[in-house]
C-alpha cells in the first residue's frame, strides 16, 4: 500500500495550521515563497523510486513513519537545551550548537568572528541582512526535481546563516553540531544559507548526532554560493542512529575563478541522502564532491551528485566511496551535465565500493551529458571485496587478520579523506573512521564538544 | 623437540584449482644454512613460498611441513610469520592508504605480544625504523608514505627487505628478490640480507640468477622443476645452470619421469 497519501495529509494539516504555529514570526522574506513551494510539493510528491534520482532509496522508512510532532521549538526546549552544557575540547575549531535545528539562544543569534565573518540563524539574519539575504536565498535551490526541497521551503522556520563578505577569512574550520534531542519522535527541517563573497575563504564542518534514541527525520537543505575566486569547504560528519532518516540537498552555485569542496562523511544513520548540486556558473572554476559511507544492518545510505558545467574552462572530480556489511544497502548516483559553451571541461568521476557480506546491495549509476566538444570527461564505478591480496601481504607480516581488514578498509576510506585541505581535521575525521570501523563510536565520543 | 632442522619440510604435494602444483618437494633447513632454489619458469618455486606461508591459493593435499618443532600447516599466516617466517614477495602489494610507519608499528608490536612483550614505545619504534633503514639504504622519504604505493620495482623490493631487517626472522624466503635489479640495487639489496642475518637465521633464496648468489653465498642449491626437486647440490650447481641453462635438466628430469612412469606400467 502507498504509505504516501497519508503523509501528505498530515503534512497538509500542518501546513495549514503553520503561520498560527511555528511559522508566526516568520520573516517575510523567506514567507514569501512558502505557498508556492507547498503547491509545488503536493504536484511532486514525496519521490518514489520512479524518480530517477531516487531509482534505488525507498525512503518509505523514513517518510512512511507517523512521527509525533513536527518540530517548532517552545522556551522550554531552549531551556533543556541550555543542559548540555557544552566544552570546546579542541581549538582548531570555532563552534556552536544547534538543536534540533535551532540555536538554543533563540533569535538574538548572529555574531561575528575574528576576522569579519557572520554566523547565526536565518532568523536573526533576515533582520540584520534584509538585501543581501533576499538576493541569495532560494535562488539556488532546484524547486523543480525533487519535492523535498519545495517542502522545505515551504515549512522550514529556521537554520545556520554563514557569511563571509568579501575577502574575508577565518583561519579556524567553523563546526556545527547538529543536535537531535527529544522525548518524541520528531520531523526536523532546517534551512541554511552560505553566503562566501568575491575573494572570500571559509571552512565549514557540520556535524549531525542523534542524542537520544527516538525516531527522527530531518530534511535539510543548504545554499551555497561561492563568489569570484572565493574559496569555501564544506564537510558534513552524519553519526546518528538506526532510527534517524537524514535527508539533505546541497546546492553550491560557484562564480568564476572560484573554489569549493564538499566531502560527505556518513559514519551512521538509518537512512541517508545526501544529495550535493554543483554549479559551475563562471569559468575558471573548480569544484569537488567528496563522499564516504559505512552501512551495517538495515541501513540505507545513497549519495547523489549533479555537477553542472554551465561555464568553460572549468574542472571537477567526484570521488564517492562506500563499505557495505550485513543487509545494508547503498546507492550512488553521479551526473556530469556539460552544456554546450562549456568548452575545455575537465570532469572526473570515481565510485568504489566495498561489500563485506553476501546480502549487503549496492547499486552505482554515472549519467554524463556533454554538449561541448572540447571535454575531457572520465567515469569509473567498481563494487568489490577486500583485496585479497593485500590482505595476505599483512597477514604475512604477523597482523591479525581481523586488524589487517581494519587496516585496508582504512586506507580505502583515507583516499576520501585525505582530500579534505585542513591537517587538523583530516586526523580528526581519520580517527573518527578508525573508531567507527573498530565498533568504538559512541555519540558524542568523537566530537569536538563534550557533552554531558 | 630439539630437532637439528630449523625447518623440515616432507613429501609436500600442494594443488591450484585441482591442478597439481607441487608434486612432493622435501627440504630440510638447518638454522644459519643459506638454501637456493633455482629452476624455470612455473616450475612451482613460488607457490612453495606461498604454501610455507599460508596463502591459500594452494591447497596442501598431502606431507608435512614442522618448523622448530611445530606443524607449520596448521597454522594462519599471521601466526607463521609471528613464529619467525618472513617471504620477501616476487611481487610486492601497492596497499593505498596505509602508512608504511602504521604497518610496521602494528607488525612489530603484534609480534612483540606473542612473544609476550609490550609494545614499542613511539620514540623507541622510530629509532628502530631509522636504524633499518639505514641498513638496507632505503630513502626516507619512501617510509613516510603509503606501503609501496608509487614506488618503483627496485623500491618495493629494497622495502621488502627494510621489512625483513625490521622483523628479524627465523627463516627468510626471498622470491626472487633480484629480479628488476640493477647491479647497485642488487649489492644493496644482498649486502641488507647479510647485515640483517644473525649466525641461526636461515634463508632460502629463490633466484634465477648466480649475481645474487655472488653476494648470499648458498651451502645448498636445489633445482625444481614441474613440482619437484629435481637436483640438489653444493654452490657449483648454480655455475653449472649459469652456464648450461635449464635445458639438460629439463630433459633428465623427463626422462627420469618417463622411466619412472614405465616402471610402475
Ligand atoms: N594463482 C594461480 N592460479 C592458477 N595457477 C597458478 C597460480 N599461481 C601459480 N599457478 C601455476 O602454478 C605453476 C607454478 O607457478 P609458480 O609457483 O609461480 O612458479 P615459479 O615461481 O617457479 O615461476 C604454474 O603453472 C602457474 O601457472
Ligand atoms: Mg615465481
Amino acid at each position: 500500500m502507498d504509505y504516501r497519501p497519508e503523509v501528505i495529509k498530515a503534512l497538509t494539516e500542518l501546513w495549514s495550521g503553520s503561520y498560527k504555529t511555528f511559522l508566526k514570526d516568520s520573516p517575510d522574506i523567506y514567507n514569501r515563497y512558502r505557498a508556492g513551494a507547498f503547491d509545488d510539493f503536493l504536484r511532486m510528491g514525496i519521490p518514489d523510486r520512479k524518480n530517477e534520482a531516487y531509482k534505488y532509496t525507498n525512503l518509505e522508512k523514513s517518510f512512511g513513519y507517523r512521527y509525533e510532532k513536527y518540530y517548532s521549538p517552545v522556551p522550554a526546549d531552549f531551556k533543556e537545551a541550555e543542559k548540555f552544557h557544552c566544552e570546546v575540547e579542541d581549538l582548531d575549531v570555532w563552534n556552536m550548537v544547534l538543536l534540533n535545528g535551532f540555536f538554543p539562544h533563540g533569535e538574538e543569534g548572529l555574531v561575528m568572528l575574528p576576522g569579519g565573518i557572520w554566523v547565526g540563524s536565518m532568523k536573526a539574519a533576515a533582520k540584520q541582512f534584509p538585501a543581501l539575504v533576499e538576493k541569495h536565498y532560494n535562488k539556488y535551490a532546484s524547486n523543480e526535481n525533487d519535492g523535498l526541497v519545495p517542502l522545505n521551503t515551504a515549512l522550514a522556520s529556521d537554520g545556520l546563516f554563514l557569511y563571509a563578505p568579501r575577502k574575508t577569512s577565518y583561519t579556524k574550520p567553523i563546526q556545527i553540531v547538529n543536535l537531535l534531542h527529544s522525548d518524541k519522535d520528531i520531523f526536523a527541517q532546517d534551512r541554511n544559507l552560505v553566503i562566501v563573497e568575491e575573494g572570500a575563504q571559509l571552512s565549514l564542518l557540520v556535524c549531525d548526532h542523534a542524542l537520544s534514541p527516538q525516531h527522527y527525520l530531518t530534511n535539510t537543505v543548504t545554499e551555497v554560493f561561492v563568489g569570484q575566486n572565493a574559496r569555501f569547504e564544506i564537510i558534513r560528519v552524519q553519526n546518528q542512529h538506526n532510527n534517524s532518516g537524514k535527508i539533505t540537498h546541497t546546492f553550491i552555485h560557484q562564480e568564476r575563478d572560484s573554489y569549493a569542496s564538499s566531502n560527505n562523511i556518513t559514519l551512521h544513520g538509518g537512512l541517508v541522502r545526501n544529495a550535493t548540486w554543483h554549479s559551475l556558473e563562471g569559468e575558471n572554476s573548480e569544484t569537488h564532491s567528496y563522499g564516504l559511507f559505512f552501512a551495517d544492518k538495515q541501513q540505507h545510505v545513497a549519495n547523489f551528485v549533479k555537477v553542472d558545467h554551465a561555464a568553460p574552462n572549468c574542472n571537477s572530480t567526484q570521488l564517492f566511496k562506500g563499505v557495505l556489511d550485513d543487509n545494508s544497502s547503498g546507492a550512488f548516483n553521479g551526473r556530469i551535465m556539460v552544456h554546450q559553451n562549456a568548452q575545455k571541461t575537465n570532469a572526473y568521476q570515481s565510485n568504489n565500493n566495498i561489500i563485506l557480506s553476501d546480502t549487503a546491495r549496492m547499486d552505482t549509476k554515472p549519467q554524463l551529458e556533454i554538449y561541448a566538444d572540447d571535454v575531457k570527461c572520465s567515469h569509473g564505478a567498481t563494487v568489490g571485496q577486500l583485496d585479497e591480496d593485500a590482505l595476505f601481504y599483512l597477514r604475512s607480516r604477523g597482523i591479525d587478520e581481523h586488524e589487517a581488514k581494519l587496516m585496508l578498509m582504512f586506507g580505502f576510506a583515507h583516499d576520501v579523506i585525505k582530500n579534505i585541505s585542513i591537517e587538523a581535521l583530516r586526523d580528526r575525521i581519520d580517527n573518527l573512521v578508525l573508531q567507527r570501523l573498530r565498533g568504538e563510536l559512541s555519540r558524542c565520543a568523537s566530537c569536538a564538544i563534550q557533552c554531558n | 623437540m630439539n630437532s637439528e632442522f630449523l625447518i623440515q619440510i616432507k613429501e609436500l604435494k600442494a594443488s591450484i584449482d585441482n591442478k597439481e602444483i607441487l608434486k612432493g618437494v622435501s627440504l630440510e633447513v638447518k638454522p644459519g644454512e643459506i638454501h637456493a632454489i633455482m629452476g624455470p619458469n612455473g616450475s612451482g618455486k613460488s607457490t612453495l613460498a606461498n604454501v610455507l606461508t599460508g596463502r591459500e591459493i594452494a591447497k596442501v593435499t598431502h606431507g608435512t611441513v614442522v618448523f622448530e618443532g611445530k606443524d607449520l600447516l596448521g597454522m594462519s599466516p599471521e601466526e607463521r610469520a609471528r613464529e619467525g617466517i618472513f617471504l620477501s614477495f616476487q611481487y610486492p602489494i601497492e596497499i593505498p592508504g596505509v602508512s608504511m610507519v602504521n604497518f610496521m608499528k602494528t607488525a612489530i608490536n603484534e609480534q612483540r605480544k606473542h612473544r609476550g612483550l609490550e609494545p614499542l614505545s613511539a620514540s623507541d619504534f622510530l629509532r628502530l625504523m631509522r636504524e633499518k633503514k639505514e641498513l638496507v639504504e632505503i630513502d626516507s622519504a619512501l617510509t613516510n608514505r603509503s606501503v609501496n604505493e608509487g614506488f618503483s620495482g627496485g623500491e618495493k623490493k629494497k622495502n621488502e627487505i627494510f621489512q625483513m631487517a625490521m622483523l628479524e626472522p627465523r627463516l627468510a624466503l626471498l622470491d626472487e628478490t633480484d629480479s628488476g635489479l640493477d647491479i647497485d640495487a642488487l649489492r644493496i639489496v644482498a649486502n641488507g640480507v647479510n647485515k640483517i642475518r644473525r649466525p641461526d637465521t636461515s634463508v632460502i633464496v629463490i633466484t634465477h640468477y648466480q649475481r645474487l648468489l655472488d653476494y648470499i653465498v648458498p651451502d645448498f642449491v636445489h633445482v625444481m622443476y614441474d613440482g619437484r626437486i629435481v637436483r640438489s647440490a653444493g654452490p657449483e650447481l648454480a655455475l653449472e645452470l649459469e652456464e648450461r641453462g635449464y635445458d639438460w635438466i629439463r630433459k633428465e628430469a623427463d626422462v627420469s619421469e618417463e622411466t619412472w612412469t614405465t616402471d610402475r606400467k
